[in-house]
């Protein structure tokens, strides 16, 4: 009987349909049928060392090529493990699709061992979710979730399978036909009612600036938001998993706005009258205090997910649809406009703040963060994919590596997720292979997941590891010298010696404690074959300027104190 | 303010669930939920009561959206609309106060579906100010226990959300 498959078979079959290549995973008990069938299908397999690594990898592979990221886990222990993953990948949209074993359904709920109600736990940080008790379910709550994972705005779908599933017998074949769910029909296009209330505000404003979001890279509108940008003479500000959507050479780039934006791009979103918000959500760290926030503006919304309209920020306008397809039909109807004076104006608060040029500032003698990072971006002319923990690390790369492209930035934004950033990488890595791939990280984070370093090895892949390493967690810390008077609670932080971790590991460690070593460090690593991972001892107690308070007003911004303790000035655009 | 939201669900494991979970997490208290099969196979209807002020019920509106098992929803509280409620209700009035009783339940049209030595199960339908006020006259003579169904709404006049038309 050729067309029967095992329900192991057919999550394969499913899978190798829907062009997976590679799955990140962690065998078990519950999940063992299906990695038997596995090895008759061809599709890599990465063993990670825990399943909060699986999910961030297979987050960072459909973050780093726009393909659907597949992690599998067998169940209890190995589902709850993948659960800070999913968070991750929920709160970013990215589109990933984890595969549970469960326990046979006759035992559900009987707490049988390794018995956990994935789903249940899953439930508010999926976009959906599945738990399959037979056979003949398995193909289509597959096809769903591959649906429902890439289309609309993106997410993480949770398809849990009952071990007596996956060993059933049926006759099989594959229904080629699309997918239908009545409650599920997102709205793409746009109609000519929002088109033309926008257009009308698009028209009358002087002091326009966009907000570009992940919606930019998610939709592919990057050609359409520069060719928007220039036509309309509009500075372009984006959000931290915004940035790469356009160019940060670009005359009309301000850069990152927010909590650690530059300082013009926050008083230029405070001083516009027309923001035009595309594919981001109005986060927290993005307005500051909302009562405050760009109060003259009108405001237009391009967004693909109706809840997220009026939601944080009342707005003007709404076009409820995809992106480049909203930006291409405003383009149909606007012709050139000029924003000089207020580009102008840009310009002169721009030009009033030093330039963030670390190459020509004095050398005290100091590793700060920013020499590596910066050097880091020189070398490799910006073309590499970058993924980062969170924390000021992570603040100081949105600041110091200007990213010209979409998806060369991997990073936990809304989620905020320690140990993140080696994972992704490796997920990164492995979703590009010919990309140059950096995990910068901090010394915190690392050890969150600094496992996953023999996962790198024992795949044979090139990837950098850049740990900040101030002995600190800083972030936390410089919360702590900010609004808790500089008592450190439990933030200094002791690391094993990194050097002789990545050789315990089968890697390359290298050591950088003074400015001038970073450069021979960083080609060092570069020209090896292997992974490189670099412990920068960098200067413990610096912190990231400006700042905007958690809540506070956009425009109040702390600014580093002046004369700086360190040599590093605030501002940013070393782009020569 | 009030808020009647009726929605129609795909009938699937955990739809119940997806939807209540998502008043919980949003801290928003469900006064009522009435929950049964349409027309349609596979097709159920909510009627949701919240007491919310109306940015709120616009926010619950959109999350409930969302849900891939939500297929359409609509604020009855926007359009002239009919609602009804059932209560079953074990009262146990004294010996004294019997014809005072009788009289009430008489005149408010409740129906007798039981009765025990000493009390005596009603079955009160009706808007839910009727309800409200039967209730409430009710309750000098003694409720023992009281069970409701919630509150289900329809559109009034020729023109419905049916669930054909989702199918």
């Amino acid at each position: 009987m050729p067309n029967t498959r095992t329900g192991a078979q057919i999550i394969w079959e499913c899978l190798v349909r829907e062009g997976v290549s590679t799955v990140f995973g962690y065998p078990g008990g519950a999940i063992l049928p299906a990695y038997d069938a596995m090895l008759d299908y061809p599709v890599r397999h990465v063993l990670v060392r825990h399943e909060q690594g699986a999910a961030h990898m297979a987050d960072a592979y459909a973050r780093a090529s726009g393909r659907v990221g597949v992690a599998m886990a067998t169940s209890g222990p190995g589902a709850t493990n993948l659960v800070t993953g999913i968070a991750t990948a929920q709160m970013d949209s990215s589109p990933v699709v984890c595969i549970t074993g469960q326990v046979p359904s006759k035992l559900i709920g009987y707490d049988a061992f390794q018995e956990t109600d994935i789903t249940g736990i899953t439930l508010p940080i999926t976009k959906h979710s599945y738990l399959v008790t037979r056979v003949e379910d398995i193909m289509p709550a597959m096809k769903e979730a591959f649906h429902l994972a890439t289309s609309g705005r993106p997410g993480p779908v949770l398809v849990d399978i009952t071990k007596d599933a996956q060993q059933a017998m049926i006759d099989w074949a594959w229904n080629s036909s699309p997918v239908r769910m009545p409650g599920y029909r997102p709205k793409l296009e746009v109609t000519s009612a929002e088109r033309e209330k926008a257009l009308t505000l698009i028209r009358a404003a002087e002091r326009p600036v966009i907000l570009a979001g992940q919606g930019v890279l998610q939709s592919g509108a990057m050609h359409e938001l520069r060719v928007f940008a220039e036509r309309t003479n509009t500075p372009v500000a984006m959000t931290l998993l915004g940035l790469g959507g356009f160019p940060a050479s670009h005359e009309l780039n301000l850069g990152m706005m927010g909590m650690h934006g530059e300082a013009w791009v926050n008083h230029a979103i405070q001083e516009a009258d027309l923001l035009l918000a595309f594919g981001m959500r109005f986060d927290d760290r993005v307005t500051g205090n909302l009562a405050t926030y760009a109060r003259n503006a009108k405001k237009i919304h391009v967004e693909i997910d109706p809840s997220e309209i009026n939601k944080n920020v009342k707005v003007d306008a709404a076009i409820q649809a995809d992106l480049r397809e909203a930006l291409r039909e405003m383009l149909d109807a606007l012709p050139p406009i000029d924003h000089g004076p207020w580009l102008n104006y840009i310009g002169e608060m721009q030009g009033g703040n030093a330039v963030r040029d670390i190459r020509n500032l004095p050398d005290n003698g100091h590793l700060y963060a920013a020499h590596a990072i910066n050097d880091i971006w020189r070398m490799t002319k910006g073309d590499a994919v970058i993924c980062t923990d969170v924390g000021q690390h992570q603040m100081w790369e949105a600041q110091y590596f200007h990213h010209e492209t979409a998806r060369s930035l991997i990073t936990s934004g809304g989620l905020g997720t320690m140990g993140f950033g080696l994972p992704a990488a490796i997920g990164a890595k492995i979703a590009r292979p010919e990309a140059e791939v950096w995990a910068i990280v901090g010394d915190g984070g690392l050890q969150m997941t600094q496992a996953e370093l023999t996962t790198a090895a024992q795949e044979g892949l090139k990837v950098n590891v850049a740990v900040i390493n101030n002995g600190y967690l800083g972030m936390v810390r410089q919360w702590q010298e900010f609004f808790y008077e500089r008592r450190y609670a439990a933030t200094p932080l002791r690391t094993p010696d990194l050097v002789k971790l990545a050789e315990a590991h089968g890697l390359t460690g290298l050591r950088v404690e003074r400015r001038q070593d970073v450069e021979p460090t960083v080609a060092r690593a570069r020209a090896d074959e292997g992974t490189v991972l670099i412990d920068f001892r960098v200067e413990q107690e610096d912190s990231v300027y400006p700042m905007v308070p958690a809540g506070g007003d956009l425009h109040a911004m702390i600014r580093r104190p002046d004369p700086a303790p360190s040599p590093l000035v605030e501002t940013a655009a070393d782009l020569t | 303010m009030h808020h009647t939201l009726v929605a129609l669900v795909e009938d699937k494991p955990g739809a119940l669930n997806r939807v209540a979970s998502l008043f919980r997490r949003r801290a928003f208290n469900i006064e009522s939920l009435a929950v049964g099969r349409t027309s349609e196979p596979g097709i159920s209807r909510m009627t949701i009561i919240i007491d919310s002020d109306q940015a709120s019920a616009e926010r619950v509106t959109a999350y409930l959206y969302k849900l891939v098992n939500v297929i359409h929803i609509e604020d009855l509280g926007a359009v002239p609309a009919v609602s009804r409620e059932l209560v079953l209700a074990k009262v146990r009035p004294s010996v004294d106060s019997r014809a005072a009783f009788e009289s009430l339940t008489a005149e408010a049209g409740c129906t007798r579906v039981d009765a025990g030595e000493e009390t005596v199960t009603l079955e009160i339908a009706g808007s839910p100010e009727h309800v409200a006020s039967v209730l409430e006259r009710l309750e000098p003579f003694g409720i023992v226990a009281i069970s409701r169904t919630g509150q289900v709404a329809m559109r009034r006049g020729d023109t419905a959300m049916t669930a054909a038309q989702f199918v």
